[in-house]
């Protein structure tokens, strides 16, 4: 109580306190539960750190982490490429084009991302005869490039129906400011419609990331020792559960920190739009 | 929400409760793969067959109890059994140092060494960790021939899958070089239409610490009468001839071992 | 062609029957999930929009966790956790029975968990859109703050999150194909059996995604349906 009346001497009323409401109670019990939940889980860890389960699996977590890394920045790139045709042929007003690019997206949208992993890696086994005339066998021979090739196409999908609706979502205001200033089509697109279209999309973007992060887990299911394959591994040889923890703590670790690296990104870019 | 989801997570859980039991042996369940011909596998509907299951149930007909196979996959084999999921798991289980730590085992009711299958136009010609550098090496995950890749195959690149019948698939189309899996399975799988990809490279000398000391019947570790009535009834089949009768049925060799 | 026909036939040669009972599981696990999902999110999202800082906390890292653990890791810690952490617990209190926690109940909670934590944000952003006026309406009329929430905000809420909510279940449906890496016999699983057993992968994968399709667009049919039933109530001009 620093905020005494210099005049009268007497210290300030204290704040009011809040009742203890059925919510408050309520609350404040569940946030106990979390926060003896977490006490738990850094005690259980930091106890865990000194164990043979940690010094003999740690370094496997580590690569495990850079697998990861690169699967899902590799898909989300080349998704990224593989978007823009498809975005733009789904606005197209020409069937032929539309058309195809629909059933394109409603597949690899309509579709578990597991199942596609299987269909692209199993069912590239089985025509190996018919890849190998084509020369292409060398790259459907090997588990990564089998994964990144079907993230890629599912990521594409989102991320085309991200960019459409950002770009369709412009005010025809935009385009018509454009042309007023005398300028082509693709100029108005590439320098007026699709920059703000992208700045509207960040938000999606940043989601279509995380989901990418978690479900590159599924790689492991087709003998990629991404964060999850190290982690199956280390769990069926040592039956230890912390495995399965670290995993967790990694893999919160990863999405919450690009979430808030991408709030700041998000916030940077749109400084502008803030009144 | 905590309380509630807890209520409600309880409530799944007794919906999903199976017969609770104690300690007594009237009633066995017996968890196993099904995925590993000869041993064990399922046929299109669903009927469980093979050595360990024929082994199973000589052995339940001899404890005079009542055996409830559950199918399981492989990887999740002991924490399955550490739960309590099953009482016994009669699924080729090699009796290891490692898994002694888990879990208990009775006696050995088989002993087979490890081996190495490749595609028929492969040029491997060894099975010494040289030969096998940079080898893409497939083995089903969790098993002692994953562990013996890992051990003693360090420079062969190893792919890990949940059932043989995924590896079978990939070393079958050329996506990996060579297999390792027990010899006796390997043989089964190269004699049948599946097999006529691949040939035997050769025969592995096991390791007494990784591959153990033959396959046993894993327990949870507090189950001492079980495991006695196990150990029990192995050599009473052993001695009155239905071990060999159903040996027979399956190999033309011993597969006991020494 | 007839091969590949012979081999989705029912009946012993063909694997339709196995499919079928595999769509089947998938089904159900996401109807049954379905239930849990909704209430649980509902609940999640009155947290979040309390004005009491502690629950909107907790609230908070509930969602958090789950929307930031990959599903199929969240399905493992359910699996394998849960099951170890109720016999730990049983044992403490003295109880030795074994509590079976199978791959469905297992895919059920999980599933649960990370659906309601994105229904929350499908409930919060509806509650967002009902104006105060129509609580402030209801208490007027001397409602209960419960009575409130049935009878005033509730229908409104439904109606506005359904979109989102349509959404959700369609992601749903398709998470429930995580459970064939945990055992259950769902659609995934059946068709990699087949798959193996025939040596015929792209067949079997290819219909399973087709089916999964075929399910997405009933569901849409569905929830458009729906959507208009919910609206019925709205002034036509």
């Amino acid at each position: 109580m620093t905020a005494a009346n210099p005049t009268t001497g007497t210290a300030a009323p204290p704040p009011r306190a809040r009742p203890w409401t059925k919510s408050k109670i309520l609350g404040h019990v569940l946030m106990a539960v979390w926060i003896l939940s977490g006490a738990y889980l850094v005690f259980y860890l930091t106890t865990n750190i000194g164990s043979p389960f940690f010094a003999r699996y740690w370094r496997e977590y580590v690569d495990g982490f850079l697998v990861t890394l690169q699967i899902v920045s590799l898909s989300l790139l080349i998704g990224a490429a593989i978007s823009v045709p498809i975005a733009m042929a789904r606005s197209s007003s020409w069937k032929l084009l539309s058309g195809p690019a629909y059933a394109y997206v409603y597949f690899f949208r309509g579709t578990p991302l597991l199942a596609q992993t299987f269909l692209i890696y199993y069912g590239a086994g089985s025509f190996r005869p018919e890849l190998q005339a084509v020369g292409l066998w060398w790259f459907f021979r090997e588990a990564f490039y089998c994964v990144v090739f079907a993230f890629s196409l599912n990521t594409s999908a989102y991320q085309a129906e991200i960019l459409r609706g950002a770009i369709q979502n412009m005010p025809r205001g935009q385009w018509e400011g454009g042309q007023a200033l005398g300028l082509s089509r693709p100029v108005i697109f590439f320098k007026i419609i699709l920059p703000q279209a992208l700045m509207v999309a960040l938000r999606p973007y940043g989601n279509e990331i995380i989901l990418m992060i978690k479900g590159s887990a599924i790689a492991s299911i087709v003998t990629i020792y991404d964060v999850m394959g190290e982690t199956r591994r280390a769990y069926s040889r040592s039956y230890d559960f912390q495995a399965y923890i670290w995993a967790a703590v990694l893999y919160l670790m990863i999405v919450e920190t690009l979430r808030r690296v991408w709030d700041r990104i998000e916030e940077r870019l749109t400084r502008h739009l803030k009144r | 929400m905590r309380i509630l989801r807890l209520a409600a997570a309880a409530a799944f859980v007794l919906a999903g409760v199976g017969a609770a039991q104690a300690e007594d042996w009237s009633k066995v369940r017996i968890g196993t793969e099904g995925a590993y011909p000869p041993f064990n596998s399922l046929t299109a509907d669903g009927q469980l067959v093979g050595f360990d299951i024929d082994i199973a149930d000589a052995l339940c007909a001899q404890m005079k109890v009542e055996c409830e196979f559950v199918v399981q996959d492989w990887d999740g084999m002991i924490p399955a059994l550490q739960a309590g999921k099953f009482d016994a798991v009669i699924a080729s289980m090699s009796i290891t140092e490692e898994r002694l730590q888990k879990v208990d085992f009775s006696n050995k009711y088989y002993n087979t060494p490890p081996a190495i299958a490749v595609p028929k136009d492969s040029t491997l010609t060894g099975t010494t960790d040289a030969d096998l550098a940079g080898v893409a090496l497939g083995a089903q995950s969790s098993t002692t021939h994953s562990n013996y890749a890992e051990e003693k195959l360090p420079s062969a690149d190893l792919k890990l899958y949940p059932t043989p019948d995924e590896y079978k698939l990939d070393v079958a189309n050329g996506r990996i070089d060579a297999v390792i899996d027990d010899v006796v399975v390997l043989s089964d799988w190269l004699a049948t239409e599946d097999g006529a990809c691949c040939k035997l490279l050769g025969t592995l000398t096991p390791d007494p610490v990784i591959n153990g000391a033959g396959a046993g019947i894993a327990i949870r570790k507090d189950n001492p009468e079980l495991k006695a009535m196990l150990n029990d009834a192995i050599a009473a089949i052993l001695a009155n001839g239905t071990y060999k009768e159903i040996n027979d049925k399956y190999f033309d060799f011993d597969v006991y071992g020494g | 062609m007839n091969e590949a026909l012979t081999l989705i036939s029912f009946g012993p040669d063909g694997w339709g029957d196995e499919i079928a009972s595999g769509v089947l599981i998938t089904i159900s696990l996401a109807i049954a999930t379905l239930p849990f999902g909704l209430i649980l999110g509902f609940f999640i999202a009155l947290a979040k929009k309390s004005e009491e800082p502690s629950l909107r906390m907790a609230a908070n890292i509930y969602t958090t966790i789950f929307r930031g653990l990959p599903e199929l890791l969240t399905l493992f810690l359910v699996y394998f956790g849960v099951q170890i952490a109720i016999q730990q617990g049983l044992r403490l209190i003295g109880v030795e029975t074994f509590v079976e926690v199978n791959s469905f109940v297992a895919g059920m909670v999980a599933l649960a968990f990370v659906f309601s934590s994105y229904a929350s944000e499908a409930f919060l952003s509806a509650f967002r859109g009902i104006p105060q006026g129509q609580y402030e309406g209801g208490y007027a009329l001397g409602l209960s703050r419960f009575k409130t929430l049935r009878l005033i905000i509730f229908p409104q809420l439904i109606r506005l999150a359904l979109p989102a909510l349509g959404n959700l279940w369609l992601i749903l449906l398709k998470e429930t194909a995580l459970v064939s890496v945990i055992g259950l016999a769902d659609l995934v699983r059946q068709s990699g059996i087949a798959a193996r057993v025939t040596k015929e992968p792209f067949l079997f994968f290819g219909i399973a995604c087709l089916i999964y399709l075929v399910l997405a667009m009933i569901s849409s049919f569905g929830l458009t349906r729906i959507e208009a039933w919910s609206k019925r109530g709205d002034v036509v001009r």
